[in-house]
């Protein structure tokens, strides 16, 4: 090499190699709408783990002589709910369970998911038209109906919930990861590494997974909404979490009765669920496009 | 397996007489699938192709794309199965005396897209170190043979070794494609169009480290390409493909000198040349090479050849030696009993005077 392409090279390396996932972060990081998303999510989830600690009302203890307060009344900042409970204590509290359903069968179903797709896209042939074929009846069903049908089939309660809400979302993101390891395991590098004498499972776990986890990750990621929807849809229908525990869904079913009494009340658990899961949409995306890293 | 054993390069067995490689009668056809059931047809793409590649020779394939050049390198090292034929390193037959897994450590491949082989999520000395690792030696010692290797391709390890594919060049990521394939001492390396997609410059200084590796290191090449000039530049002897058939082989001066298959003829005529007074005047052969789906009966060149005669057209020839021992061509011009008008007059001077 010459002299002058040394001395690029000397020059070119002041600025320190990165990993992927390092550039991906600091890309993410420069993302205002991104940012904004991760603050409130973070905000959102810590009040509801410290929720215990944040001197609040009872979420339970109500009280008939102040039921459906509206919103500023003193002592009540965001008013009570149909038996008098303080809502900001509810909404806070009820983020533990809505966060909770909404992310816990996203993590199952990515782990699952992930694991049958890349098995599915890398190994190919049988195992490929098995694994997919089983995922195509899944699909034959709207996803809301299949977990309702099978949180109905289990009986209502929290496990069962999760349970079904996992399974509705494991097949789109075996199909997702499918497609993406079978894009993978085209390129030389899968081939060199064969040619080195490596095995399917060394090949998937050092060469595939890391290529494709971005994108199924990227693609949960933006499921965890749908996830919290669904959930609450649940609760809604009396197949997820029982009342009296605070659940955003369940909070909507039951305030449903009093939205001609005192609509601003009634539409609050509404207000998060949407919040948590616009944050969460917005917040793949501007993964998607971090994740970009040569456009 | 010990782990001074896998970075020793494989001891020689049969002598420098024995060839490294020998390839019989191979054949890869693809099925072409149609709907959900069943095939509707083949793909032709390696039809009983036989060639040896003596220990310290460089092989030069050459052939249109399409021709198989780069199925027969996969074929070799495994990548693909083939559907018939043999193949037989240094005596040791692949499947008999010889395993796949042993098999890839003697036998390494560069390929043409310097980007698309390495992993874009592991650095360079990862990537290096992988063939090693994998064949149970210690990571640290895997390290420090990759380190050793980027030297010896000519990448100060201090530099590139903690690096990603994408923060080098094309050049550069060639040169570390081609240490990963030595990682492992394999005695035969098939470079599938390993410069083809590099710019001129960068292509020679990696044509002088490739020979220079084979002096050092002793190894043995198969040259994939469709440069001419190139293969002429490495190559001992060059191997002259079409539609998935071995149309002509011998030493690459004989070849050029006096090619003896009217498609090696034009193939060489059709290289571009700085000579103005010897311009290319009209395409040597016109149109596309057949469908290798339905590849034409009998000699597979006779529809676009300048010689044809019926016979052409219904039987196959073989390789026929062309006087020199080691200069083969499949053509019945050359093979005097054949019955063709212009038998075993195949020169090119005495078909030019015909």
């Amino acid at each position: 090499m010459s002299a002058v392409a040394d001395d690029i090279a000397r020059i070119a390396v002041v600025e320190k190699s990165r990993g992927y996932w390092a550039t991906v972060l600091r890309r993410l990081s420069r993302d205002k709408v991104s940012m904004v998303c991760l603050g409130i999510i973070i905000l959102i989830a810590l009040a509801a783990i410290l929720a215990p600690y944040l001197g609040l009302a009872s979420p339970y203890q109500g009280s008939m002589i102040r039921r459906l307060r509206w919103i500023g009344t003193p002592g009540y900042p965001l008013g009570t709910d149909e038996l008098g409970r303080d809502m900001v204590s509810r909404l806070i509290y009820g983020g533990r369970l809505s966060l909770f359903l909404g992310l816990a069968p996203v993590v199952l179903a990515f782990i699952v998911g992930t694991t049958l797709g890349v098995m599915a896209g890398y190994l190919g042939g049988f195992v490929n038209q098995a694994i997919m074929r089983t995922v195509d009846v899944f699909y034959a069903f709207p996803s809301v109906l299949l977990a309702i049908a099978i949180s109905g089939a289990l009986g209502a309660g929290i496990v069962n919930s999760i349970v079904s809400l996992t399974i509705v979302f494991i097949p789109p993101i075996v199909r997702v990861s499918e497609s993406v390891t079978t894009s993978v395991r085209n390129l030389d590098f899968v081939d060199a590494a064969r040619a080195s004498g490596a095995g399917s499972l060394t090949i998937m776990r050092v060469h595939v997974l890391g290529n494709v986890l971005g994108p199924i990750f990227v693609y949960s990621t933006s499921l965890i909404s749908v996830c919290m929807i669904l959930a609450s849809g649940l609760s809604f229908l009396g197949l997820g979490t029982k009342p009296p525990e605070p659940e955003w869904g369940l909070m909507l079913n039951t305030l449903r009765t009093a939205i001609y009494v005192n609509p601003w009340v009634a539409a609050l658990p509404g207000v998060m669920i949407f919040t948590v899961s616009i944050c969460f949409n917005l917040l793949s995306d501007g993964m998607r496009s971090a994740m970009d890293v040569r456009s | 397996m010990s782990e001074a054993d896998v970075l020793a390069p494989a001891a020689d067995v049969g002598g420098p007489e024995q060839p490294l490689l020998e390839v019989r009668a191979m054949s890869k056809h693809f099925p072409i699938r149609g709907g959900f059931f069943g095939t509707t047809g083949v793909v032709r793409a390696v039809d009983n192709v036989s060639f040896s590649v003596d220990k310290g020779e460089v092989l030069g394939i050459v052939g249109e794309s399409g021709c198989g050049k780069s199925t027969t390198a996969r074929l070799v090292i495994g990548l693909i199965q083939p559907d018939a034929g043999a193949v037989i390193l240094d005596g040791e037959k692949l499947g008999a005396a010889l395993s796949l897994r042993e098999l890839r450590r003697r036998v390494q491949m560069v390929f043409q897209d310097s980007y698309a082989s390495l992993n874009p999520r592991l650095t360079i000395e990862d990537s290096i170190a992988f063939g090693p690792v994998v064949h149970g030696v210690s990571t640290a010692e895997a390290h420090a043979r990759a380190h050793d290797l980027l030297r010896k391709v000519g990448l100060d390890p201090a530099i590139f070794a903690a690096r990603y594919p994408h923060e080098l060049s094309g050049g550069q990521r060639q040169r570390v494609n081609i240490a990963r394939a030595l990682a492992l001492s394999p005695r035969l390396v098939l470079l599938d169009e390993a410069v083809s997609a590099l710019d001129k410059s960068v292509e020679a200084q990696v044509l002088n480290l490739l020979i220079d590796l084979k002096n050092d290191l002793g190894l043995t090449y198969v040259f994939i390409s469709h440069d001419l000039n190139v293969v002429r530049f490495i190559s001992d002897r060059v191997l002259v493909m079409y539609l998935g058939e071995v149309v002509e082989t011998g030493p690459v001066e004989s070849l050029w000198e006096d090619a003896r298959h009217p498609y090696t003829r034009a193939l060489l005529s059709a290289m571009p040349s700085l000579d103005p007074d010897n311009r290319t005047k009209e395409a040597p052969i016109a149109g596309d090479p057949p469908n290798p789906i339905n590849p034409p009966s009998g000699c597979r060149f006779h529809t676009r050849c300048a010689f044809a005669e019926p016979m052409c057209g219904e039987k196959s020839p073989s390789l026929f030696e062309t006087g020199n021992a080691r200069h083969t061509a499949a053509c019945h011009m050359v093979d005097p009993a054949s019955g063709h008008s212009k038998a075993g007059h195949s020169s090119a001077g005495e078909l030019q005077n015909v």
